[in-house]
């Protein structure tokens, strides 16, 4: 099966492609370079604002449009943001250099990028994922972003376009990117390292990681390896994937696609491929062998950056809490596993979790709470308190589970405290004499029901009948009753009848 | 007149601006056609300048040291609105933005621009013959080069055109005219004067630095234009010195040494002894003067010779006709870069920019650029031993006195070797100036060079001003007395037109 037919066949959810061939296992490989505009005021190095999506050619200064004799000058706040990623991605801050990155492109002002070549701020990271994998991360570098071109004509590509628009306001954006090792094995993997690298980046203020503003652009190094093998294959370099969900297709499909080129009997290429989101599938663009000679050098209109000791600790004492410290804060109040509480972190509902545990709430009862009823607006603002007093009331019996959901979705929008709305609602738990008498009855009103559960063999049409009578009672208390009592009766009653 | 003392007039309201700017407008205009020292004689700017500068001093202001002041401008100093052409087709109608900041600072000292400067093509070159507009002439023998790359300003104030002019010197293209031209032309230490605005040649070696017909107008200029700017990173971050009240210090118990390696081969005998009778009147002055080996300074040439043209080519990338200045249309992008650059650049800039290419190739760069900047090292090393028991060093200038139109534009290497006394003082950052000492067996004027460590501008400077004191008399061009040549058009001051 050709590469082109298998579209969406590709690499399975832990990376393995097995080949319809032979039935080979093949292991993808992935390394991911993401770049992220940082959220400075003003450019890398000119006092041009940096802004979004402002009119074409209005953020520009004789620097950021490379006029003669222009010069750039280092934006400090751009440095901090990058050292603070650094350091939020466990790297060393070093002394570094810029350097000219030469490449004749039209949305390059000066047709040299300033970036960083051989001695980079940042190096050797990682990244550690909700599930406690660490990340290798190479390096995490400074450069300057393009201006933006937009091709008018023909379909909008270069080739058959009638003529090219330029915006510069992006050409000189400060950006880091971030180079991570091939140390994840499949497009989940490289979906997770992306969702927690951008939580990182929003939580310390270096980037708003938007990738649907460009913001945040990732290109995807992706291999395959026979199954147990310790070598890396020969990589291609996926661009243009604009979405997490891109990169999760591109991956798998071009793994896929590696696998049919070996199994083919030729040798995968290394080079640049473009995704194409419609078609589903990666092309060829520029193959590494005609590859342009960058002829890095060392930038001469700016001197080395060497960063003060008390800079870096100033910098690495203004990080906010981690999200995977804030996970293990969270996991550890709660006993249970950081992964368990990636959600609460990414809804930045660990804090209310922490503090309502704090305040006496049972733990799991708020970390359930905030996995699966607080999913919405306001959430952040619940009073810690009577979050706690809602899980207490749930404990002890005073509310069942389905009254303690309603009262707390109406904490959220009243702000009010749980007891006053029970008490509004006129909920109160019932006791077990009352539970049997509805339950007595429910029986009495469907008696060949009642027989067919009793009876039946087969667990999947008990489970069915069970539904049917604890939905009754459910019903006829008004859903006072607590669902796990119920079940607890019913299947009680069921034995009792010699079911 | 020397500048200070047409600024001392005017400041006492002895003299009005305008009158003096007239005055040497009208010397332009009945003479720069023999020399074409002009590019473009900026009349109604200057006239502007002077209003401003004679309505400061009857308010009662002082409208700066060099009130009153005609400055020309080498063209590759951006002016704002004025076009700035590097004495390139490559520029055709660019009118920069911006100001220089050099330009910026004399304005505010009360100077007055009068016009841009022909140079060698975007300053590579020795001699003013690569310009797009034709060569200028030395206006002590039409039928030679006034030297280069900055020839234009160091004509325009041998001619009498200005008392004062400002150049860049990157590998000696101020010194070097200079002496060829029989005026005082200074290179200040790198950093010292902020290269913003001035058109890059090679980033790490440019320097601006003023022309002027004594010392003492020449740190008077540079006092103005020196002191650090915050839009040039490589900017010396400390105030102006203050370098004319240390002139009449003599030289009494100060170390010379006169550097034996750039008297020998090469170097024509009527310069060398010249050199050596500067070397002796500063021993009748009181100094101490010996002969000094500096082997490193051999290296110089090469070591330059592939750095400056390896910055060159990454600086030269811009102009690309996407932006600015010359556009020469074609099917593609790519050929339109391709082709605006074949017309626009002129022969000596093209080998420039295929030299630097080569030098940062992949697989080049260790051998080349990379070993030219340990070979520089080595040289700044060798200096600052020289300089442990050492006040100044001392050389000719140039090895040769002016030499004839056509005489070296057909071996690149000769002309290169013009700056073999200069080269070095750029590759440590050094400061260097050239005193006009009389002249050769052809009349033509010899200059001598006092060489400083970085930020060694004072005791330069008070060598300097010995030199001047003993220096014999270079006599006054003589221009006016013939016609002016066919091939270079008479320059109009009424307005303003590039030639």
């Amino acid at each position: 099966m050709s590469a082109e037919q298998t579209a969406g066949n590709g690499a399975d959810g832990a990376g393995i492609v097995v080949s319809d061939t032979t039935g080979d296992r093949w292991e993808t490989v992935v390394g991911l370079e993401v770049h992220a505009e940082l959220a400075t005021a003003t450019k890398l190095f000119s006092s041009a604002p940096n802004a979004f999506g402002d009119e074409p050619n209005t953020n520009i200064d004789p620097t950021s449009l490379g006029l003669p004799g222009s010069l750039p000058v280092l934006n400090r706040r751009a440095v901090e943001l990058a050292m603070a990623v650094g350091l939020a991605l466990n790297c060393d801050v070093r002394p570094c250099v810029f350097a000219r990155k030469n490449y004749f492109y039209p949305d390059m002002p000066k047709n040299y990028q300033i970036s960083q070549f051989d001695q980079p701020l940042n190096v050797d990271g990682y990244l550690e994922l909700p599930d406690g994998r660490r990340i290798g991360i190479e390096r995490a570098h400074v450069e300057e972003d393009t201006g933006k071109n937009s091709h008018v004509g023909g379909d909008g590509r270069i080739h058959g376009a009638e003529h090219s628009l330029i915006d510069y306001n992006r050409a000189g954006v400060p950006l880091i990117e971030i180079v991570g090792r091939p140390d994840l094995r499949s497009a989940d993997d490289a979906r997770a390292y992306v969702s927690e690298l951008r939580a990182v980046l929003v939580a310390i203020g270096a980037s708003d990681g938007k990738m649907e503003e460009g913001s945040l652009r990732i290109d995807a190094n992706v291999s395959v390896r026979p199954v147990g093998s310790d070598e890396l294959g020969l990589r291609c370099e996926i661009k243009n994937v604009n979405s997490l969900r891109s990169l999760g297709r591109a991956i798998e499909y071009e793994a896929r696609r590696q696998v049919d080129v070996i199994e083919g009997g030729e040798r995968v290429r290394q080079e640049t491929r473009h995704w194409d989101e419609e078609a589903g599938r990666t092309r060829p663009g520029r193959s590494k062998e005609e590859a342009e000679d960058y002829r890095y050098f060392p930038e001469p209109d700016l001197v080395p950056l060497v960063p003060d000791p008390d800079w870096i600790a100033k910098v690495a004492e203004g990080l906010p809490p981690l999200p995977a410290e804030r996970r293990r804060r969270l996991a550890e109040a709660a006993g249970v596993l950081p992964a368990q509480v990636a959600l609460h972190v990414e809804r930045d509902l660990d804090h209310l979790a922490l503090a309502a545990i704090e305040r006496g709430g049972d733990p799991a009862r708020v970390v359930n709470h905030v996995e699966h009823n607080l999913a919405v607006d306001g959430a952040e603002a619940l009073d810690p308190g009577y979050f706690a007093a809602l899980v207490t009331m749930e404990v002890s019996g005073e509310l069942t589970a389905t009254q303690a959901k309603a009262v707390l979705a109406e904490m959220v929008t009243s702000g009010r405290a749980p007891a006053e709305i029970a008490a509004e609602r006129g909920y109160e738990a019932m006791d077990t004499a009352a539970l049997d008498v509805a339950l007595d009855e429910v029986i009495a009103e469907h008696p060949d029901d009642w027989a067919a559960y009793v009876a039946a063999d087969d667990p999947k049409k008990a489970k069915k009948l069970a539904g049917f009578f604890v939905g009754k009672v459910m019903k006829a208390t008004a859903g006072q009753a607590d669902g796990k009592a119920v079940n607890q009766a019913l299947a009680a009653r069921r034995a009792a009848s010699g079911g | 007149m020397t500048a200070l003392a047409l600024a001392a007039a005017v400041r006492s309201g002895a003299r009005t601006a305008t009158d003096v700017l007239e005055e040497h407008l009208a010397v332009i205009d009945r003479l720069d056609g023999e020399v074409a020292a002009f590019n473009l004689v900026t009349a109604e700017l200057a006239r502007a300048q002077a209003e401003a500068v004679d309505a400061a001093v009857a308010r009662g202001e002082d409208p700066g040291p060099l009130a009153g002041v005609p400055v020309a401008l080498k063209d590759n100093l951006c002016t704002r609105g004025i076009p700035t052409t590097c004495s390139s087709r490559i520029l055709e109608g660019w009118r920069p933005p911006y100001d220089a900041t050099v330009v910026t600072r004399l304005v505010a000292a009360g100077a007055l621009v009068v016009g841009k400067t022909n140079l060698d093509e975007f300053a590579r070159g020795a001699s003013t013959e690569n310009s797009a507009f034709g060569p200028t002439r030395n206006p002590h023998d039409p039928s030679r080069v006034p030297g280069g790359s900055s020839g234009g300003s160091a004509a325009a104030v041998a001619a009498g055109f200005v008392p004062i002019a400002v150049g860049s010197d990157t590998g000696g293209s101020i010194r070097q005219p200079a002496a060829l031209c029989g005026v005082v032309g200074l290179k200040p230490t790198y950093g010292l004067v902020s290269r913003y605005g001035l058109v890059a040649f090679a980033s790490s070696l440019d320097q601006i630095g003023p022309f002027a017909t004594t010392v003492a107008d020449a740190v008077a200029c540079l006092e103005v234009m020196a002191g650090h700017d915050p839009l040039d990173s490589t900017s010396i971050p400390e105030a102006s010195p203050a370098l004319q009240g240390v002139l009449a210090d003599g030289v009494d118990g100060l170390r010379v040494g006169v550097v034996s390696e750039l008297l020998g081969e090469g170097v024509a005998p009527e310069v060398a002894t010249r050199t050596r009778q500067a070397a002796e009147a500063l021993a009748a002055a009181g100094a101490t003067v010996e002969e000094v080996s500096v082997p490193a300074t051999r290296l110089g040439l090469s070591a330059y010779y592939l750095i400056a043209p390896a910055e060159a080519s990454s600086n030269l990338s811009r102009y690309d006709g996407v932006r600015f200045g010359l556009r020469v249309d074609a099917p593609t992008t790519g050929e339109m870069m391709e082709r605006t650059r074949t017309e626009g650049f002129g022969e000596e800039v093209k080998r420039r920019i295929m030299l630097g290419t080569y030098a940062l190739s992949a697989g080049y760069y260790d051998a080349y650029y990379g070993k030219a900047q340990r070979v520089r090292t080595l040289i700044a090393r060798a200096f600052a031993e020289t300089y442990a028991d050492h006040d100044v060093l001392l050389s000719p200038t140039s090895p040769t006195t002016a030499f004839a139109f056509g005489a070296k534009t057909d071996d690149p290497m000769a002309m290169y070797l013009n700056d073999v006394c200069t080269i070095p003082t750029n590759l440590a950052g050094h400061a260097a100036v050239s005193v006009p000492y009389g002249v050769g067996d052809d009349g033509l004027p010899i200059g001598v060079q006092v060489l400083a460590p970085a930020l060694g501008e004072a005791v330069m400077g008070r060598v300097a001003a010995a030199l001047e004191r003993s220096a014999p008399t270079t006599p006054p061009p003589t221009l006016g007395s013939r016609p002016a040549d066919a091939t270079t058009s008479g320059t109009d001051t009424s307005a303003e037109g590039v030639r």
